[in-house]
């Protein structure tokens, strides 16, 4: 069943996530993290499904759909912003009109 | 098993977050998902699995790949925040650490007990129930037909939403790809 390890898992992968988001400066590493996250949460939900039915792998399906349409978006909207200011680095993208 | 494909996994995740160029990142996150998708395996469910490399590792991740060799850009030698950045973001997914572990006590059997003190519209052991569903489902109808059956079923206007969800983001992503905005 390996419930219990999979949620350690899981929380282990998105803390990661979120520290990689938090510390990092390239725009597409800080996506990728994102990436990470929504994978762990996929994990999670495969995990509960074993016990509550396949509802958890269908929510898994959707949440793969989201992702693939929020990098295509991101990564058009990172492909504009380097055309802007020639850098994807955060801490210099820091005007809100430049 | 389990556990080799649990540390290579979180291996995989550390270097991703660590490395500098944002190449290398990506290829690990690539062994990340292979490892999750071996995870998955084990926790039978083979159809996600596939899935996983197919539309994860392979369309999401070149579509970085492509973006990333697009751009072109120089590694830098030190690409984390500068010094209050990082240890601020450390700190944080630290505290969230903590909550998530400290979430451990909380069982199926404790969770019922706490919902069912309180006004609900459901039967508790309806929304936690104790034994394995999935085998069950996925030994009658396969691994495929017992995620495709309520996919095509009840799920079927989410299933459509999304169709127009993908096409938006396809438009979206046309235009904001444009020469000029």
């Amino acid at each position: 069943m390996l419930l219990g390890p999979s949620l350690a898992l899981s929380a282990i992968l998105f803390v990661l996530g979120v520290a990689g988001v938090l510390i990092r400066r390239n725009a597409i590493v800080v996506f990728m993290c994102v990436e990470l996250m929504l994978n762990a949460v996929n994990l999670s939900f495969i995990a509960l499904s074993q016990l509550h039915g396949v509802s958890g792998q269908i929510m898994v399906f959707f949440v793969m759909t989201v992702a693939a349409a929020e990098a295509a978006v991101g990564l058009a909207i990172i492909l504009a912003i380097f055309r802007h200011t020639q850098s994807v680095d955060l801490t210099q993208i820091n005007l809100l009109k430049g | 098993m389990f556990y080799v494909f649990a540390l290579w996994a979180v291996v995989s995740a550390v270097l991703c977050i660590t490395r500098n160029s944002p190449l290398a990142s990506a290829l690990w996150l690539v062994s990340t998902m292979f490892a999750l998708a071996a995870i998955f395996v084990i926790l039978q469910a083979q159809f996600i699995a596939a899935i996983q490399v197919l539309v994860y590792a392979g369309a999401v991740m070149v579509l970085f790949l492509f973006v990333i060799m697009l751009l072109n850009l120089e590694v830098v030698p030190h690409d984390w925040k500068r010094w209050p950045g990082w240890v601020f973001g450390i700190g944080l997914a630290a505290v969230l650490g903590v909550t998530l572990v400290s979430m451990r006590s909380y069982t199926p059997a404790r969770l019922a007990r706490e919902v069912s003190t309180m006004p609900s519209p459901v039967d508790p052991r309806l929304v936690f129930p104790e034994g394995n569903a999935l085998v069950a489902a996925t030994a009658s109808q396969g691994a495929v037909g017992s995620v495709a059956q309520p996919l095509f079923q009840g799920y079927l206007i989410p299933f459509e939403v999304t169709s127009v969800l993908l096409l938006s983001a396809v438009v979206g992503a046309v235009v904001l790809a444009k020469k000029k905005l």
